[in-house]
């Protein structure tokens, strides 16, 4: 995020752009006209504008390297999982790249909002609704002996991660999502952009509860 | 093997995302809340000003001292290299640079209040004359509150920096006052070219 104050040196830096910019358009302003002010005052905020925009494009992702944490023969898994939090492939998963080792698990459960409540604050339904799919998940994954611990994240998947990635250091992170057309974190290539943020290896697993409920039946 | 979720006892902690860092956003709101006061000072300034579609400005018979505002602003912006001189010499754990750097900044401050002062007694209109002077005394004397507001950091800064407090790693209490005061700077460079210049 753009912010000319975030520091004193930053706020210097804004201040000499401030004057450089004003001083163009006075200078315009008082030797030609007052339109040759506005035309400098245009050209100036657009390439201001341009100027932003592009470095903003132009900025590598932040590839982040979560700090190793655990023991020699300590497998780190951070899980992200929404409605497919208790999903039965996914805890096949946990199982199977947690077997032949000391597992650790932290399962996160982002706290999915509408953005209108989002921008409202309103957020307790989302994360008491998370938090129960979170509980249910970590139960189930007790049930076929898994380490797991857990917690409610941001409901932006990519901030939950790199939240939970700053308190557990993962040796890898394993990405539940719906199947391809009912995923909305698909659709938004959510598991791509964790690929190229966070250096650790990702692995996604495709839940289909409806399928699940099939079976059930 | 043992699974668990986060349990708390006690009232329950408060949802707290890195998305946005509580100083970031902060910095964010005030900064925010600023443009919006000054922008509603502008808005005024520029509606009398278009309304009154006098050919030249501002009408007569108002006059404004252009040259001493002028030096006015060198003074301001003066203080904030000093402002910038003062952390930067702490940074690198120069305390009498510290110390000369605020001592500067809080005596140009004062220098370009008591100069808008005395321009106000000398101006020959006011606050009540006319919309030109009420925009006048509005917008200038706004940015000349939020001078004070600095002038009062500064000088909170300045007493705790003969002190001996702030190390080089610890001089949050001289970077706030300096990102306030480079930001009352900018406003002013604005106030100055919008009302005096152009």
């Amino acid at each position: 995020m753009i912010n000319p104050f975030r520091s004193e040196a930053e706020a210097y830096r804004f201040l000499l752009v401030t004057v450089g910019y004003f001083a163009a358009i006075a200078i315009a302003a008082l030797a030609i006209d007052k339109w040759a002010g506005l035309a400098v005052f245009g050209a100036l905020t657009l390439a201001g504008l341009v100027y932003v925009a592009r470095g903003r494009r132009s900025e590598p992702p932040r590839q982040q390297v979560p700090s190793r944490q655990g023991k020699e023969n300590e497998r780190r898994i951070l899980v992200i999982a929404n409605e497919t939090v208790g999903g039965g492939p996914l805890r096949e998963e946990i199982r199977r790249r947690s077997e032949g080792y000391d597992e650790q698990v932290f399962v996160v459960s982002p706290a999915l909002n509408s953005p209108l409540r989002h921008w409202a604050s309103d957020e307790d339904n989302a994360r008491a609704q998370a938090q129960k799919r979170l509980n249910a998940s970590l139960t189930r994954l007790r049930e076929v002996g898994i380490d797991a611990k857990g917690e409610v994240g941001d409901a932006e998947p990519l901030q939950a991660m790199e939240d939970a990635l700053r308190l557990f250091g993962a040796d890898e992170i394993i990405i539940s999502t719906h199947p391809e057309g009912r995923s909305h974190w698909l659709e938004r290539g959510i598991v791509e952009a964790a690929r190229e943020r966070f250096a650790v290896p990702i692995t996604h697993v495709v839940v289909d509860l409806e399928a699940e409920q099939e079976q059930v039946r | 093997m043992e699974a668990h979720a986060e349990a708390h006892h006690g009232p329950p902690v408060a949802n707290q995302s890195s998305r946005v860092d509580a100083t970031t956003l902060g910095m964010l709101l005030f900064i925010a809340s600023e443009i919006m006061l000054f922008g509603s000072f502008f808005t005024a300034y520029f509606f009398v000003r278009v309304v009154n579609g006098a050919s030249e400005w501002p009408p007569h018979p108002f006059h404004l001292p252009v040259f001493v505002a002028g030096v006015n602003t060198v003074i301001l912006l003066t203080s904030s290299f000093t402002m910038h001189w003062s952390l930067q010499s702490i940074k690198r754990g120069n305390r009498a640079g510290l110390q000369a750097g605020l001592v500067l900044t809080l005596c140009l401050g004062l220098t370009f209040l008591l100069t808008q002062a005395r321009e106000y007694s000398r101006i020959g209109f006011a606050p009540h004359d006319g919309g030109f002077g009420s925009v006048f005394y509005g917008l200038t004397g706004l940015h000349g509150a939020h001078v004070f507001v600095g002038l009062t950091l500064l000088t909170f800064a300045t007493v705790r920096a003969f002190r001996g407090h702030f190390t080089p790693e610890a001089h949050w209490g001289v970077e706030i006052p300096g990102i306030y005061w480079h930001f009352v700077d900018v406003m002013w460079i604005v106030v100055y070219t919008t009302v005096y210049i152009l």
